[in-house]
């Protein structure tokens, strides 16, 4: 009966080591080859293309970005951003919610729908909406027609960029919807809650930071996506490209100050989206598993 | 008394804290099963059914819960109890038969129209609520008749107060013991006036301490609010003293409905007996209604004549004397005898068979040990028919 009374600390350190408790130099090795990967394929590379753009100091920076060509890329690509997260936000929630808190046939199929986009190449997908709404496409004369133009212009390059992250949201919150169950959203029933309070004031708020991520994430490939776009803007400059296609087409002119500081235009935008993410999940440590704040309020 | 009262009711009412609570239920007759056959059931199953895809949930139940009792649903997992309740909460809907909460049919009826107050066995409760925005949710989300501010914060401060929970309305869920969760639950269900209260295993997830003193708790606030009450609950021990009145559910029917003392002494069936009396089971034989079975002897009226099982309870045996015992007793060896009070609880073995014997302590008479050999007699029991 001695063991049973030992203080827990004796007890811990008297115990074998547990499992998973690997020797120092095995934790090192794996520890050192993890962080030199990242260093050479993830960090080096993103600070490279800081160094590029500002070989010349930050005059040249300035005035690439401040080309009309520049301003215009930006702007076509705020615009795109800023129609198909909403978009992909609200329909991502939709599915999730779908999907995660009710049961109907073809449950299984919509959810491997959902992945599509992730599977299938953004080149094809570009392929896609020109085969749909090009010239030569399905509805491409009865468009020209009556004058709409949607490849080779802003819709095209919206539709597709709403095509290749629409599963963000979704995929980040079906997870923790499902985790969640529904025993909240039955309770605020029992409490005479409508279905639409209870979304708002149940469903929403417990998924409010996954929400926040798949935003996030959303945001970022919106505004990077590069294949499909290409294939339906038609880098026409000052009118269909994006900032991605923007800086291939000054990197094949050579003007290497000039991409390199677009790039890194968009490359602060992922730092941006990273220091939030860590912003966020410093204030609320278990933020992927609930909405309540640690402490009282 | 078969079962235990902690608190006597005229106490609570004028200690309960709850004066709007009492005043709105005041026409409810006074707990426990009311004689008044005139009166409408608080709720009525009218054999009522439900199918889980091929797995029959419930099979023609028919059930009356009278108007402010304390009723226990028990039975195993799996025996439908928790489709029971949720069939009265109307967040399932039966295949057949018909709900009514008094007159009134409530059948096809949204679990938000039908003002029941459901706690959930895992609590349910919001968690990125404080535990004050928690109760008073359901008055936050009144169409019609909200109260105002000032109405609503008194009415969670009386709810917190019942449940003895003052000092914690600021903080969340998650900052809360599981019993104070359990609290906030019953407080947060109170809060809308239920018609009805239905707690889904209110004790489950607790640890025996806490399950004690919230029994308690329970039948001290169902005491100061009169509100019908249905909880379902795996445990026996617990339905028999907490309720008014019990009802034993078996594989989706129901085997028995009635007050504690008569589910314990007067089992309807073979299934009552063993389940909620825990009962020892003796093969014998019944023979113009008398049960025989190797040194025992029961009465077994209305036994037809035939191969039968004695259902003997702990606590339905008793030390014998060889000499003048009817059918001679039990020889047996005691196993185990662990310290305890009240009832001395014995592991005895019957040639080879073990089973628990609860011997009233008496003055005088050394408690018997391992290895003691003791001859028992029985006293008490029920013989059901064997299955064919």
């Amino acid at each position: 009966m001695a063991g049973l009374t030992l203080p827990p600390r004796a007890a811990a350190a008297a115990a074998p080591p547990a499992v998973g408790q690997d020797p120092p130099w095995v934790r090192a090795l794996v520890l050192t080859a993890v962080v030199g990967f990242i260093g050479l394929f993830l960090f080096a590379p993103l600070a490279m293309v800081f160094v590029g753009a500002l070989s010349k100091g930050v005059g040249p920076v300035l005035h690439a970005l401040a080309q009309p060509d520049s301003l215009s890329a930006i702007g076509l690509t705020l615009l795109v951003a800023a129609i198909a997260v909403p978009v992909n936000a609200v329909f991502g929630v939709c599915a999730a919610w779908a999907v995660a808190k009710h049961s109907f046939p073809g449950k299984a199929f919509l959810i491997t729908l959902i992945d599509l986009p992730f599977s299938v190449s953004p080149v094809v997908a570009g392929l896609i909406f020109v085969l749909i709404f090009g010239l030569q496409g399905w509805f491409g004369s009865w468009l020209s027609d009556h004058d709409v133009k949607i490849i080779f212009a802003a819709p095209g390059i919206i539709l597709a960029t709403i095509f290749v992250t629409f599963p963000f949201v979704a995929r980040e919150l079906i997870p923790l919807m499902q985790a969640q169950g529904v025993d909240e959203e039955e309770a605020a029933a029992t409490l005479g809650a409508t279905g639409l309070q209870t979304f708002w004031r149940v469903t929403t708020p417990n998924i409010r930071w996954g929400l926040f991520y798949g935003v996030l994430l959303c945001n970022a490939r919106a505004m990077g996506e590069f294949g499909a776009v290409s294939v339906v803007s038609g880098h026409i400059r000052g009118q269909t490209d994006t900032m991605p296609l923007h800086v291939e087409i000054l990197y094949n002119e050579y003007d290497f100050v000039g991409a390199f500081s677009v790039a890194a235009l968009l490359c602060l935008l992922a730092v941006v989206t990273l220091a939030l993410k860590a912003l966020v999940e410093a204030l609320e440590p278990q933020f992927l598993e609930s909405g309540a704040p640690r402490h009282g309020v | 008394m078969a079962y235990d009262r902690p608190d006597a009711p005229e106490t609570d009412v004028n200690a309960g804290p709850a004066p709007d609570l009492a005043a709105s239920n005041r026409d409810a007759p006074s707990r426990a099963p009311t004689p008044d056959a005139s009166a409408p059931a608080a709720i009525t199953l009218d054999h009522v059914s439900k199918q889980f895809a091929r797995f029959p949930a419930l099979r023609d139940v028919a059930l009356a819960v009278q108007p402010g009792e304390l009723l226990a649903v028990v039975g195993p997992s799996g025996s439908g109890k928790t489709t029971l309740l949720r069939l009265i909460a109307g967040l399932e809907f039966p295949d057949q038969g018909r709900i009514l909460f008094g007159d009134e049919d409530v059948t096809l009826a949204k679990a938000s129209d039908r003002r029941v107050g459901f706690v959930f066995q895992q609590y349910a409760l919001f968690k990125h609520m404080s535990v004050a925005r928690n109760v008073a949710f359901g008055l936050d989300v009144r169409r019609r008749d909200r109260p105002n501010r000032k109405h609503r914060d008194a009415r969670v401060a009386e709810l917190l107060k019942l449940v003895e929970l003052e000092g914690l309305a600021k903080r969340y869920p998650m900052q809360l013991s599981g019993g104070q969760r359990q609290r906030v639950a019953l407080a947060r269900a109170l809060a809308v006036s239920p018609r009805v209260l239905l707690l889904d295993e209110p004790f489950g997830a607790l640890d025996a301490t806490v399950r004690k003193s919230l029994r308690r708790e329970l039948r001290r606030i169902h005491d100061a609010t009169q509100v019908t009450t249905v909880f379902i609950t795996h445990d026996q021990e617990e339905a028999l003293e907490l309720a008014d009145r019990v009802v034993v559910l078996n594989q989706g029917r129901i085997e028995q409905v009635g007050v504690p003392e008569e589910i314990l002494s007067r089992p309807a069936t073979a299934f009552v007996a063993g389940f909620v009396g825990q009962a020892n089971v003796f093969d014998g034989e019944v023979r113009a209604e008398v049960f025989e079975a190797a040194g025992m002897r029961l009465p077994a009226e209305g036994v037809a004549d035939g191969p039968a099982q004695a259902y003997i309870r702990a606590d339905q045996f008793a030390l014998g004397d060889a000499a003048n015992e009817d059918g001679g007793g039990l020889e047996v060896l005691v196993r185990r005898a662990p310290p305890c009070t009240g009832l001395v609880r014995l592991e005895v073995d019957l040639e080879g068979r073990l089973f628990e014997a609860a011997l009233p302590r008496r003055e005088g008479f050394a408690t018997p040990a391992a290895g003691d050999r003791l001859r028992l007699k029985v006293v008490g029991g029920r013989v059901f028919s064997s299955p064919a």
